[in-house]
């Protein structure tokens, strides 16, 4: 479902000289598989992941993606696929703080101008078990529970591809495992691949599909 | 979930910021409004007023006095002038007509004018109930005066000497309501009118009736009940319409040289009184612009601030499929709807300001102002409002619509 091929990022730094590039190995997902995707801090994990999800484009090399090489789409098409085919999951959670959680949630179809649908913000919310948290602020969440409203978020639109940036790293132990069985879980019900870039080894036993950078 | 409740959402997260920001755009409007509502009520009463009336002769004395005293009955006159001079003059070749006012009286603050009919033709103005006045110490009252003082066609009341209504009373002669006008919006609508006769019979100057027509030998143009050459009667000034532009010139020159009387020309006397005035009001008028300035400022620095906490919150609605454009509008239209608001609040309170003003002061009734009147530039100050709100906002848009995914999410 997901290949890369020959993908290669270079950084310039800001004087414009060549800081950094990075050769990305090949690899190919198929989809519902759930994959990790292990490396030291700056190995570039970060930088995958997001060439993945097309906010940023590879010097080299082509993402084929369901059959299209996302590397070729033009910015606003990028913006369409963001929106309807993948799930960001961040590692510090980054919901809009002026925003209730229940709003949080509806601002996915909204941006990717799908049908704002109630019900399935109640199901979702529900299944996450963050009912009752529906009309919460932010701020009044704890980490554990604002992470799984990030996943919620993620899911919500039923996207083919959920990529997960260091979701656990700031989690203790309990919320950690919490949340990588909901990742699995959600992406299973979905039927979307799961790509999961850390360094925390706790995850290493939880998915089996791992690839090192 | 839609970009109207996510601005609003916005706003509401800092409510502090927000209503800062409207309330300084708020007092800054609400002041360019007052002005605007006063300076403009002020200028159509002027024109009003002064309409049909290119001079006004009357006692030696201050120009300006004579002007406020006998166009808009808001000062004392200078003096009185013979009516046989005035005769005289109202036949001068250049004049197209004269009309005669004698002042003096007051009732209940409202000016008792002795003059002619033609003084109401003057101001297009007509009879609501009753008629006009005929006879000596019959009167007609304006709109307003009629409305404040609760008199009736029928009613009869003293005059007190003066425009206080604590002046001394005259209790011999008594006038007799006979008509009321139509409200007019002029000077007219505060005035009690009756016949030149009534005022010298209120101030015993003279014994004769005017109201019993007797053989006259010339009797005057201006008051035709008496002699023309009555060296006694006088009156208190002469408002004059010029037969052409050729008057402007000759017309004053003669008068205030030739004559013991004193010609001012209302358009001029009230120019000078505006550019006196008007220093405080362009001091007020910047003064209000320099709270929209700061309000503008605030403003940017309001959202340019957010911008660097909300990069996190653009960089993640750009994962979620946000496009560059929405962004940009989003922040265009955060700014303008805080300046629209501010703006709609600020015309509002102007309103609701000018209104107190009129009802709380003695003699705000009299003015004839109203607070419910929008004028043109109120409107242009609402897009302008716009236009600030959009250009306060442009620089922070532009940063949202450049934001780099990648390096806000990654952290560096």
């Amino acid at each position: 479902m997901i290949s890369t091929s020959g993908l290669t990022f270079s950084y310039t730094s800001t004087s414009g000289v060549l800081a950094k590039e990075i050769r990305f190995p090949d690899f190919k997902v198929a989809r519902t598989e759930s994959f990790l995707l292990l490396g030291e801090s700056g190995s570039g994990k970060t930088t995958l992941l997001h060439l993945l999800g097309g906010l940023l484009r590879p010097q080299q090399g082509a993402i084929e993606m369901e059959g299209i090489d996302i590397t070729k789409l033009s910015d606003i098409e990028l913006d369409h696929l963001r929106g309807k085919q993948i799930g960001f999951v961040f590692q510090r959670n980054h919901l809009i703080a002026a925003l209730s959680v229940r709003n949080n949630l509806l601002m996915a179809p909204f941006l990717a101008g799908l049908k704002q649908d109630e019900h399935r913000v109640d199901w979702i919310l529900n299944e996450l078990g963050l009912f009752e948290k529906k009309n919460a602020k932010i701020y009044e969440l704890s980490q554990g529970q604002a992470q799984r409203v990030a996943i919620a978020r993620a899911v919500i639109n039923e996207p083919a591809l959920i990529l997960a940036d260091e979701p656990t790293s700031a989690l203790d132990d309990t919320n950690c495992n919490q949340v990588v069985e909901l990742l699995s879980k959600v992406a299973k019900e979905n039927k979307a691949t799961l790509i999961v870039a850390t360094h925390d080894h706790r995850l290493k036993s939880k998915l089996k599909n791992q690839i090192n950078l | 979930m839609s970009i109207r409740l996510l601005i609003w959402n916005y706003l509401m997260a800092k409510k502090l910021n927000t209503s800062l920001n409207i309330l300084l755009l708020l007092l800054g409007v609400a002041m360019i409004t007052l002005l605007i509502l006063f300076n403009n009520q002020l200028e159509e009463k002027m024109t009003n007023n002064t309409q049909g009336i290119d001079l006004v002769v009357g006692a030696k004395g201050s120009p300006l006095q004579l002007i406020l005293c006998n166009v808009f009955h808001v000062d004392f006159p200078t003096g009185n002038i013979k009516l046989r001079e005035a005769d005289r003059l109202s036949q001068h070749r250049l004049v197209k007509h004269a009309i005669p006012l004698a002042l003096g009286d007051s009732y209940q603050g409202f000016r008792v004018v002795g003059t002619n009919h033609d003084y109401a033709k003057l101001y297009k103005c007509e009879i609501a109930m009753g008629t006009w006045w005929v006879n000596d110490l019959d009167v007609t009252l304006g709109a307003t005066v009629a409305e404040i003082s609760r008199l009736k066609v029928g009613d009869h009341f003293e005059s007190a000497h003066g425009l206080t209504k604590e002046g001394h009373a005259h209790e011999d002669n008594k006038y007799i309501v006979k008509g009321i006008l139509k409200n007019s919006g002029t000077i007219l609508d505060n005035l009690i009118l009756t016949n030149i006769g009534s005022v010298w019979k209120a101030h015993e100057t003279q014994v004769v009736d005017s109201s019993h027509h007797k053989l006259l030998i010339s009797p005057s143009h201006l008051v035709p009940s008496v002699e023309a050459g009555d060296s006694l009667l006088e009156i208190t000034s002469l408002l004059i319409k010029y037969k052409n532009p050729i008057a402007a010139i000759q017309l004053p020159r003669m008068i205030n040289t030739q004559t013991n009387m004193q010609a001012a020309s209302p358009a001029f006397e009230m120019a000078r009184l505006f550019t006196l005035l008007g220093v405080g009001a362009e001091a007020l008028l910047g003064f209000a612009y320099v709270l929209i300035f700061i309000s503008g400022l605030s403003i940017f620095i309001a959202l340019y601030n957010s911008l660097k906490e909300r990069r996190y919150d653009m960089a993640i609605m750009r994962s979620m499929g946000a496009n560059r454009g929405l962004l940009f509008k989003s922040i265009i239209l955060e700014g303008s709807t805080l300046t629209f608001v501010g703006t709609c609040l600020g015309l509002i309170l102007g309103h609701i300001v000018f209104g107190l003003f009129i009802y709380s002061m003695d003699a705000g009734q009299k003015t004839g102002f109203s607070s419910g009147v929008f004028y043109r530039e109120e409107l242009w100050i609402l897009m302008g409002s716009i236009l600030l709100g959009i250009f306060c906002s442009l620089l922070p848009a532009i940063q949202a619509f450049r934001v780099n995914i990648h390096k806000v999410l990654a952290g560096n």
